[in-house]
């Protein structure tokens, strides 16, 4: 049984990235029917995996009949399938809401008869990813889902986009290279690619080779995850892309790179030589993450900041190399894949619903809309770790492991990872003051105001208290306006508005819309039910707490063992 | 077998060049970069098959003479992904070329709009960021102080703009 389907998850998107693309612009609700249906029937072979792996532990299965050191070995164990589950939950998730946002605007910035293939195909990626025996088979998902990304992040080709676009691609491709060479060298010392072999083999390495190779591989996967030294591409790139594609990329892409070193540190190289390493760089990834969220004022560059920091909660745990750090990181990256996806599409909902998602421009949208301010509170406060939800939950057992491991550097990171979780409360209820509880904006005389200021000078806009000489006397609105007290707001809100409209060059017409009231358009159903059905995703995260730590508690056990894994692939070796 | 110092000359040289071609902001550059890295992790992965050796075919030569058809079948994919993201890099700059009528790596607007605004608090609706007179009524008493401030300001630096946010002694109006 688990042997039919084991396959699948890589399969059935690529077929239906074939068909979708056949039935391609001329059918496109077909299209989309077609490319949700294929990610329904991956989430039902994802969830019976997870059922069968949780029963019986590791399989390992040979593609196309070929003995194991020679053909492709797929491998489902705990952490595997779990994997799947999760990335295959979301991206219907996204998908979903990626319909709902081409069928009500039929967006000529997401060429919808592209969309659907690429994103089967970057699912495949993912799903081979997760499930690759043989390092090289480890590769060709990289690459797969990598490529489908760049086509995905530059879709319709507008200058911000290949901007972002080339940074990303050639990002990427340096890592992709040095993972390769990686391989080679691997080979080169040790005579196979497949990844149990290996976890037999590398042991008798010298110690400087196995260095070599270790840090080779941790640098080409830190890369993708963006650990910090090698970050700083992920917010450079992420925001610009449409908000289904910066959800899915957000929650899926780095977190592949997190898989693979989970597999490296416990598989390949058990002896935790780099622990150190990955804990100092775990601590820069959380601090000037979170900082960098707080710096921001744009949903989505905030949003990505606290992605790359929460990625340091996540490499704590797997540099702990304990179980309990390592189920913490695990049931952490199932939590902040979930939750960061959500994130990214209330942020698409709130850039629908106010045009715009910098802070500065957006207010009065938990009035305009409470649905939507209930869609992003709950989520945000997740993300924070406020306790009853699943981010706190992941905290705790990551800080527990780390309490638990001893030592002063993890008990430094323990430190840090409550300030990072303390910072990114900061940075949420910034978003959540600024654009869902303040005063909306007010009339757009304020903004066509804004609008000359911006025009006058854009540099002395950028100071929020301006350069005076610019804007009217403040005299003039406290006789306009009823009360004192208001008019001061107003005076202020002025000048907001001058900063807002002052950082973009925008023209005067565009400066009217962004404040104006009319500029908040209602939002479609299909995308606040996918929306809200993430988020009722995330919450119940939260109720399974329990059953979940028991499967990455296996999980975690399963890694630290590595016989169950090593045996279900070499079991075929002997009898193929 | 006698080891070939050839090879590793030929990669640590398309290595070398290769980085330096990346790291410049020409496009175009970027690209012959990517293929030189390509190419000599290309070759990494051939030299890792040990000696040259006849072809692996059954038959053909003896599973002893045969080179290792491992190396030779992982580079044959890499060469198909390089070749593949070569072409769609092309399509990047051409549509660059086209847009802006530079083919360089952009600057990052946001960054420098972030950088911009360092002088300033991050949370702009904090009332002391506020010019007094926009001030609400409950925050008169922090007024005093900054009349204060702005006094010194006046003695120290007549006739400089106190709010001019790129001369250092505004940051200390702000506190």
């Amino acid at each position: 049984m688990i042997r039919v389907l084991t396959p699948l998850p890589v399969l059935l998107p690529l077929l239906g990235a074939a068909a979708a693309l056949l039935v391609g612009g001329r059918h496109p609700r077909t299209q989309r029917t077609l490319s949700i249906a294929v990610l329904a029937s991956v989430l039902t072979v994802s969830v019976l995996l997870l059922l069968l792996a949780h029963d019986e532990g590791a399989t390992a299965v040979s593609v196309g009949g070929w003995p194991v050191p020679l053909g492709i070995v797929l491998v489902v164990d705990r952490l595997s399938a779990l994997m799947l589950v999760v990335a295959t939950t979301v991206g219907l998730g996204v998908l979903v809401f990626a319909v709902g946002q081409g069928s009500a605007d039929g967006d000529e910035e997401t060429p919808i008869s592209i969309f659907h293939p690429t994103f089967l195909v970057l699912m495949a990626g993912v799903a081979n990813a997760f499930l690759a025996g043989d390092l090289f088979n480890l590769y060709v998902g990289f690459e797969i889902l990598l490529t489908a990304s760049y086509v995905l992040l530059t879709l319709g080709g507008s200058a911000p986009r290949i901007r972002a676009g080339v940074t990303y691609i050639v990002v990427s491709l340096l890592s992709s290279l040095l993972f390769l060479a990686a391989i080679a060298l691997i080979y080169a010392s040790t005579g196979t690619v497949n990844m149990a072999q290996l976890a037999g083999r590398l042991g008798d390495l010298p110690d400087g080779v196995q260095l070599l190779l270790h840090s080779l591989l941790l640098i080409a996967f830190s890369i993708k995850a963006a650990v910090f030294p090698l970050s700083a591409w992920l917010p450079d790139s992420y925001p610009t892309a449409p908000a289904p594609v910066t959800a899915v990329f957000a929650g899926l892409l780095t977190k592949v790179g997190v898989y693979a070193i989970i597999r490296t540190q416990t598989l390949l190289f058990p002896g935790g030589a780099l622990d150190q390493v990955l804990m100092w760089a775990a601590l820069a990834t959380m601090v000037v993450g979170i900082l960098g969220a707080v710096a921001q004022t744009d949903i989505r560059r905030i949003l990505s900041f606290t992605l790359v920091s929460h990625i340091g909660y996540m490499v704590f745990g797997i540099a702990l190399s304990t179980a309990a750090g390592l189920a913490g990181a695990i049931f952490y990256v199932v939590h902040h894949i979930a939750i960061q996806t959500t994130l990214f599409l209330v942020a698409g909902l709130i850039e629908r619903r106010g045009d715009s998602t910098a802070v500065d421009r957006l207010g009065g949208l938990a009035k305009a809309s409470p649905l939507l301010a209930v869609l992003f509170f709950v989520p945000a406060m997740n993300l924070a770790g406020i306790p009853p939800f699943s981010g706190f939950i992941g905290k705790l057992g990551l800080l527990e492991a780390g309490v638990a491991t001893g030592g002063w550097l993890p008990h430094v990171l323990v430190a840090a990872g409550v300030v990072t979780s303390l910072l990114t409360l900061v940075a949420v209820s910034r978003v959540w003051s600024r654009a869902f509880w303040r005063p909306p904006a007010q009339s757009p005389a304020a903004d066509t105001a804004g609008a000359a200021v911006a025009d006058a000078g854009p540099e002395t806009g950028a100071a929020p208290t301006g350069d005076g000489g610019d804007e009217e006397p403040p005299d003039e609105d406290v006789d306009a306006g009823p009360s004192p007290r208001t008019a001061a707001r107003r005076a202020a809100w002025e000048r907001h508005t001058a900063v807002a409209t002052a950082t973009t060059p925008a023209t005067d017409g565009l400066g009217e819309e962004v404040g104006s009231r009319r500029a908040l358009r209602p939002l479609p159903q299909v995308m606040v039910g996918a929306t809200a059905a993430m988020v009722v995703v995330t919450v119940s995260l939260t109720a399974l707490a329990g059953p979940l730590y028991g499967v990455t508690d296996q999980a975690a056990e399963d890694l630290l063992d590595r016989g169950p894994y090593v045996e279900a692939v070499l079991d075929d070796l002997v009898d193929p | 077998m006698t080891p070939t110092v050839v090879l590793p000359v030929i990669i640590g040289g398309l290595y070398a060049a290769g980085v330096y071609l990346l790291l410049d902001r020409s496009l175009t550059r970027v690209l012959l970069g990517f293929l030189l890295l390509g190419n000599a992790t290309n070759l990494l992965l051939l030299s890792t098959g040990g000696a040259a050796g006849l072809a692996p075919i059954l038959g053909v030569a003896e599973p002893e003479e045969m080179s290792d058809p491992l190396p030779q079948a992982l580079i044959l994919t890499a060469i198909v992904i390089t070749f593949g993201i070569a072409a769609f890099l092309l399509a990047i700059i051409y549509r660059s070329w086209r847009l802006v009528r530079q083919e360089v790596v952009g600057v990052d607007e946001e960054d420098r709009r972030v950088a911009r605004r360092s002088g300033t608090d991050a949370d702009e609706m904090d009332p002391d960021d506020l010019a007094p007179e926009d001030r609400f009524p409950a925050h008169a008493d922090s007024l005093h102080t900054d009349r204060h401030v702005e006094e010194l300001l006046d003695r120290h630096y007549a006739g400089i703009p106190s709010d001019d946010v790129d001369l250092p002694p505004t940051q200390g109006r702000r506190r």
